[in-house]
């Protein structure tokens, strides 16, 4: 099986300070990647490289087995790759229906997208003139997550999604997120609250200080050194 | 009430102008974040180039408005999107409204080196041969009614963009998070283009309907837009149907007084201030909140050492005491404003740059000082001086008071309307009694100002002036200096770096607000009351709006945080103009581009000038042998100067190469001292530097500070 997203020895840096030192990590289509770590380790890095938002110093980015190293965000959009970043990834001055509007500039009409989210989360349906902005954290998670519903994307890259979020909700959404997997998309999470994404998780990698310091099946043996590493092991 | 309905009925169609140009304003801001001062000015522009394609070489109307509307004017936004604010876009909200403050001075300045000013230019109005239609007891003309239809269409097309296009989406996603629309996959700089046409294109129709019923003059075709703006604040800058009802009100209001205002040699000014009275009333009537999701970065304002400070306090003096010896007399009126006005420059060092409060009106304050000393000081009491520090402080600790509301872009339209209403209506006032006291202001005409007397010595030959002008700025200076050393310095940066925080912290921002206006404008005072002595004949178009732009300018292109800005600002404002033109008389007018040409500049260097060359020159002021040869040189220069040995010329030459050479030669041995110290081991150097500490440390691992309540308080702004 190839990798939909492949990451090649990425270094990125923050105003010269380096925060990733060459990190591997492939994505297969179908797959859920668990990528998990102490506070700082360079998660959200990884993710923001993936989607062009942030430049790697050094490395290769792939996305379906083509070389797209130094795309801008918009190209790798329209590439396929999805990122739902960091907090809400919705315009909260925007309606909820300008929202899904927004989620058609790769591709999809506006009706089809619609379709698909209010299929998926009927609650947005009835939301639908709100301002997202006054939506429920859950409710505007689902606007978040229903961009990688509807818009067809080949990589997901999901940034804590739990985050502020009722472990009840949050295990819906993660529902959702196996589902997307199901239909062929290649799935990299980043979460804190691991317990959350291990349940769907088909691999999982450790990152700390900018390196991928484990990875493999999310077994018990990982999930011990996980809560090593949180409950505090010298970083 | 035929009348009534007359009024009326001029009062709509100057208000759809108004909701023309204003729902541009409102459109840019809200879609982009930038306030667009320029924004009349860009009307204006537009007004002129219709002029001349219509009546300058006779082409066809539709010729001249598509080509206005559909080409320059695209041309323009897209121009002034790519070169003036893309550089900014990241910077702070102080520095983009710098750069469009700096593209209106900049453009009446064009305006008037391409179209001679002092020619009439009649712009006939539209369909003007058709006869005007009756509607009811209503006459109409044809060009009222163009106007209005064109604002009603201008309504409802704008509507529809922005809440039935996908474009309007967009452009309204890239103001609450930029990022994420390009996530989305769609282009956040294509947007901003969007708008950016639009609104020029709104303005450009705005201001060809308004030329043919006012005269073409590019300061008043600017300011026209102070209307405008009141309306757009009506819509409190984001709200297209308020703006529209700003418009009819504004544009009501206006035409009723023009009506009924009864005829006394107090009201004409009222008339003219009227909008920007409106403007003021309305920026305090309707609250506003910033843009959401506007990140702020902070610079951190140098702490000036107060040997540092004396040091330069005694070269601003040096520098007096060479110019006023060194020039001849008509270049000392020439140049004699560049301490005067360095003072009125330096009151934005404690205001905009520790406090942040961005205010356009410093050089009204500066006139309010001037009138004061003119008339208290007509035989140049001392203590008159006195007297215009404290009614200019006065005058701005009661601005303040309103404004205490106000922050960011709003304070800046509530200062440059208060400017508006003192140079068009209080400063046009004859001598009126209030509560008994005669009150004179400037006359309705000048008035004059001498020069003090220093305890028995009469002071009032340009170089005395020019001496004590220097003294004066040296002074002030020091006093700003203190200020940024002491805790209230301390408050202020604070409260520049968050009122929330501030407040928090027990500070009152009321008080802190008051004192910093009032501060500030008695510096400004200060200034105007010695502008004025240098001018000798004051009047009020010295001090308008208009004028005190360019100061603001390069005074932010000098760095508002730094106290030597006020020197600098006196020096570059009037230096490099005024030798230019004396090298090269038919620059004339294009040198009064220079200060709009400067802001722009700001993008690529944003902490301002001084504090590069302060760096610069620190090396010769600390070196032993460098600051005694400088020295001595110039003084020997000087002497050979005033004995007639040399010329002014040679003279400047000298003194130049000489520092210079001294400033290179001294930064080499600095490195060279640097490079010793290193090699000798850097465990010396290393204890020197002061440790760093996280700032939740503080207080913890080191001792407490006085400083560390402003570093603390950074922190927890930005946090
Ligand atoms: N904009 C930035 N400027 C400077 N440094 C940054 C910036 N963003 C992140 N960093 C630094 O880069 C490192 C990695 O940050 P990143 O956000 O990728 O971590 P993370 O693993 O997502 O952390 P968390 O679990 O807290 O979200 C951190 O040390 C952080 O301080
Ligand atoms: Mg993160």
């Amino acid at each position: 099986m190839s990798a939909l997203l492949e990451l090649r020895g990425i270094r990125a840096a923050h105003e010269r300070i380096n925060v990733l030192h060459g990190v591997d990590l492939a994505v297969a289509a179908g797959q859920v990647v668990a990528l998990l770590g102490p506070n700082g380790a360079g998660k959200t890095t990884v993710l923001r490289v993936a989607a062009g938002v942030h430049p790697a110093a050094s490395g290769r980015l792939l996305v379906g087995g083509r070389d797209v190293t130094g795309a801008d965000p918009r190209r790798l959009a329209r590439a396929g790759v999805c990122l739902i970043p960091e907090g809400r990834g919705v315009f909260p001055n925007l309606t909820v229906r300008d929202n899904l509007l927004m989620m058609t500039f790769t591709g999809r009409s506006r009706a089809e997208i619609e379709e698909i989210a209010f299929t998926r989360f009927p609650i947005l349906a009835k939301r639908a003139s709100q301002q997202a902005g006054t939506l429920s954290g859950g409710e505007q998670q689902m606007l978040a997550l229903a961009r990688g519903l509807a818009t067809d994307p080949a990589v997901l890259l999901l940034d804590e999604l739990s985050m502020g979020l009722a472990p009840l909700v949050v295990g819906r959404l993660y529902e959702q997120v196996a589902e997307i997997a199901r239909q062929g998309v290649a799935v990299l999470v980043v979460e804190q609250f691991a317990a959350a994404v291990l349940g769907i998780a088909d691999h999982a990698a450790v990152l700390v200080r900018g390196r991928v310091q484990r990875q493999g099946h999310p077994d018990s043996g990982l999930r011990a050194e996980l809560s090593a590493l949180y409950m505090g092991s010298p970083l | 009430m035929d009348q009534f309905i007359t009024f009326g009925i001029v009062g709509l169609s100057t208000a759809a102008i108004y909701a023309v140009i204003g729902s541009g304003l409102v459109l840019t801001y809200s879609t982009t974040g930038v306030f667009n001062f320029a924004h009349g000015a860009a009307g204006m522009l537009a007004a002129f180039c219709y002029w001349q394609f219509t009546v300058g070489w006779g082409w066809p109307v539709p010729v001249a408005l598509v080509l206005v509307l559909l080409v320059l004017a695209p041309a323009f936004a897209l121009l002034v999107e790519r070169a003036v604010l893309r550089p900014v876009q990241a910077l702070g909200e102080a520095e983009r409204l710098v750069m469009t403050v700096a593209m209106l001075s900049g453009l009446i300045a064009a305006a008037r080196w391409i179209w001679d000013p002092n020619v009439a230019r009649p712009l006939p109005t539209f369909f003007a041969d058709r006869k005007p239609f009756h509607l009811g007891p209503a006459t109409v003309t044809w060009h009222q009614a163009i106007t209005m239809a064109v604002a009603v269409a201008v309504a409802i097309g704008l509507r529809v963009l922005m809440y039935r296009t996908r474009t309007g989406a967009e452009m309204r996603a890239t103001v609450d998070d930029r990022a994420l629309v390009g996530l989305a996959g769609a282009r956040p700089v294509r947007a901003n283009q969007v708008a950016w046409i639009l609104g020029t294109q709104l303005a450009a129709i705005g201001g060809i309907l308004i030329a043919p019923t006012v005269t073409l003059d590019a300061s008043q075709l600017s300011l026209l837009i102070v209307s405008a703006y009141t309306a757009a604040v009506f819509g409190r800058l984001r709200s297209l149907p308020m703006t529209f009802v700003g418009a009819i009100v504004v544009g009501c209001m206006e035409s009723y007084l023009a009506g009924y205002l009864p005829q006394n040699a107090y009201l004409p000014g009222l008339r003219l201030a009227a909008p920007a009275l409106l403007l003021f009333a309305a920026l305090l009537a309707f609250p506003h909140r910033r843009l959401r999701g506007r990140d702020r970065r902070l610079r951190q304002i140098p702490v000036p050492t107060m040997a540092g400070t004396g040091l330069f306090a005694l070269v601003v003096v040096a520098f007096g005491v060479v110019l006023a010896t060194v020039l001849s007399a008509p270049d000392l009126i020439t140049y004699g404003p560049i301490f005067s006005l360095g003072v009125v420059a330096l009151s934005y060092v404690p205001l905009a740059g520790y406090a942040g409060q961005i205010s356009l009106c410093q050089l009204s304050m500066a006139g309010i000082g001037a009138v004061v000393w003119a008339h208290l000081g007509a035989h140049g009491e001392l203590w008159a001086l006195l007297v215009a520090v404290v009614v200019s402080a006065v005058a701005g600790g009661l601005i303040a008071l309103p404004a205490l509301r106000l922050s960011g872009v709003y304070l800046a339209l509530g200062t440059a309307a208060f400017a508006v209403v003192l140079d068009q209506w209080i400063f046009t006032l004859p001598t009126f009694k209030l509560f008994g006291v005669q009150i004179g202001l400037f006359d309705q005409g000048s008035v004059t100002a001498v020069g003090p007397d220093l305890f028995g010595l009469h002071l009032d030959s340009e170089s005395q002036l020019m001496v004590f002008a220097a003294v004066c700025l040296a002074l002030a200076s020091i006093g700003v200096a203190a200020l940024r050393r002491g805790r209230f310095g301390r408050r202020l940066i604070a409260l520049r770096d968050s009122e929330a925080a501030y407040a928090t912290l027990g500070g009152n921002l009321l008080l802190a607000k008051a004192l910093v206006f009032a501060l500030a404008s008695g510096i400004a005072g200060l200034g105007g009351a010695l502008y004025g002595m240098q001018l000798q004949s004051v009047s009020a178009t010295q001090f308008n709006l208009v004028a005190g732009l360019p100061i603001f300018l390069v005074a932010v292109v000098g760095g508002l945080g730094a106290v030597g800005s006020g020197l600098f600002t006196g020096t570059a404002y009037v230096g490099p103009i005024n030798a230019l033109i004396a090298i090269a008389p038919w620059s004339q007018n294009a040198v009064a581009l220079l200060p709009g040409l400067a802001g722009v500049g700001l993008g690529r260097n944003p902490d301002g000038v001084v504090p590069s060359m302060r760096s610069e020159w620190a090396p010769v002021a600390r070196d032993r042998i460098a600051l005694p040869v400088l020295v001595l040189g110039i003084a020997a220069a000087w002497v050979l100067r005033l004995a007639d040995v040399i010329d002014g010329w040679v003279f400047c030459g000298v003194a130049l190469v000489l520092a210079l050479a001294l400033r290179g030669w001294a930064a080499a041995r600095q490195r060279a001292v640097l490079a010793a110290a290193v090699a000798a081991g850097s465990a010396g150097a290393e204890a020197a530097a002061p440790e760093e500490v996280p700032v939740e440390w503080l207080g913890i691992r080191r001792a407490w500070r006085p400083e560390d309540e402003e570093v603390l308080a950074r922190g927890i702004a930005a946090g």
